[in-house]
């Protein structure tokens, strides 16, 4: 089946099982492999990508339902003032160890920081609570939002 | 290594999928009609369980068993809001819209909060949780204190009956081959006291151990309605009217608390599985019924007198 979407700014079109994840067409079929697969049952956030403007765990979206929709990866977003504001809070406030929950905590936080440029630390959590990270404690990365709200006033 | 990707063997019927993503609801019904008793179609709305029930291994296709309609470009079924003094949810709505809807009922809307975590709130629907039938579904407990309806949809007809009347056991409804579930619908309710309790391990992304939501109205010190509704304790969700009638026009004072806690002791009939024991639901489901008559209600009406 074709399906035509557009990917970080770009139309594409692909041809494949109208089934197969939006996870695997981004990583096998298109090879942009920031998003991972972590559990593969929506639970842990590893897969996230925004569909118009919503986060969602790209696990769980079979191709066909992205027909006409814009995706955002981490690959797009971090090419954007908002992603750079993102990543320079992520790097100040040490919000990366091993890495595997970045590129879904990085697509969390552009989601948080839209529905709220000024979000309180509750609102971050909330807003993270379907990303599971095993290193960090989510200390660090919450304050990397936070210090992404603090010096990206205006972006959101 | 390029070129030398592993293929996984193949779980469950590998066919070729047909999908079909209709714009209106005369295509789906249409398509719903020729699935008829062989339900060579499966309706799809957020997917957020039919994606897991049937996923394969990472980088294969999701093996599903029949082919699939997709109801996410329905606009007849995306609509949420009020109309004859009841509030619609279409079935293609997400939970996060109902969410995030100042017209839905609190209750409702609280219970959606405590649900998953956001991004599978954009994805799953109100409509799902209920087809799915599961004693645990989160949203099923305020639905059955609302007295919420379900609207059946099919070729040249359609039906609205009570979701206590939907859901016939775990998994099973009495959706026909040929239906859709079209819309839900709640009914205005008034009453003066609301608790919805949530008991999972942890906050966001728990399956529930236990759910209890209770609704009371109060008049002079009497109760003039008093529903409750709990998930997870029994094959269906718990909810009786006739223990609620006894407890109606009472004051606190008259209350049988013990009868009206061993009449709940009945019905309530958990089992043990990975998530908790029998045991344990049971007490915490007969205690959060206690709190809700003994303090939420009555020590708010001494408070005030």
């Amino acid at each position: 089946m074709k399906v035509r979407f557009s990917l970080n700014g770009k139309e594409i079109s692909v041809d494949v099982d109208s089934l197969r994840r939006l996870l695997d067409v981004i990583r096998e079929d298109l090879g942009l492999t920031a998003i991972k697969e972590g559990c593969g049952e929506g639970e842990c956030g590893a897969c996230s990508v925004l569909i118009d403007g919503k986060i969602v765990n790209s696990c769980l979206v079979p191709i066909a339902q992205v027909g006409g929709a814009q995706v955002l990866t981490p690959e797009g977003l971090k090419g954007t003032p908002r992603g750079k504001c993102i990543v320079d809070g992520f790097t100040e406030a040490g919000s990366v160890q091993c890495g595997f929950c970045t590129p879904g905590m990085l697509m969390a936080a552009e989601a948080i920081l839209t529905k709220n440029p000024n979000p309180t630390e509750a609102e971050i959590r909330e807003g993270l609570s379907g990303n599971l990270c095993r290193c960090t404690g989510y200390d660090m990365i919450v304050r990397g939002i936070e210090i992404a709200a603090e010096k990206g006033e205006g972006l959101w | 290594m390029v070129g030398n990707r592993r293929t996984y063997p193949a779980r469950g019927d590998r066919r070729v999928h047909i999908t079909y993503r209709p714009e209106t609801l005369r295509e789906a019904l249409s398509l719903m009609k020729e699935s008829g008793k062989e339900k060579r179609v499966k309706p799809f709305a957020g997917g957020t369980d039919l994606m897991v029930r049937h996923r394969g291994w990472h980088g294969t296709t999701s093996g599903f068993p029949s082919d699939i309609l997709f109801l996410d470009r329905i606009d007849e079924l995306k609509c949420c809001g009020f109309y004859d003094k009841e509030y619609h949810i279409g079935a293609a709505c997400t939970l996060a819209e109902v969410e995030q809807d100042d017209r839905a009922p609190s209750i409702l809307k609280e219970a959606i909060t405590l649900m998953a975590a956001p991004a599978l709130r954009n994805r799953g629907t109100l409509a799902g949780n209920i087809c799915n039938a599961s004693p645990a579904g989160d949203t099923l407990p305020p639905l059955f204190i609302l007295d919420a309806r379900i609207t059946l949809i099919r070729q040249g007809g359609s039906r609205t009956i009570p979701i206590e009347d939907f859901i016939t056991g775990p998994g099973e409804t009495v959706l026909g081959d040929d239906e859709l579930l079209a819309e839900i619908r709640i009914p205005i309710t008034e009453y003066t006291h609301l608790c919805y309790r949530k008991v999972g391990t942890r906050k966001a992304n728990a399956l529930s151990k236990l759910s209890f939501a209770a609704l009371a109205g109060i008049e002079g010190g009497e109760i003039r309605d008093i529903r409750i509704a709990l998930g997870a304790v029994a094959p269906r969700i718990v909810r009786d009217r006739e223990i609620e009638a006894s407890l109606q026009g009472k004051a606190f004072d008259e209350i049988d608390l013990r009868g009206t806690l061993e009449a709940y002791g009945k019905l309530i009939r958990p089992i043990d599985d990975q998530r908790s024991t029998a045991a344990y639901r049971k007490q915490v489901a007969l205690n959060l019924i206690e709190n809700f008559i003994t303090r939420d209600i009555r020590e708010d009406i001494q408070s005030k007198e």
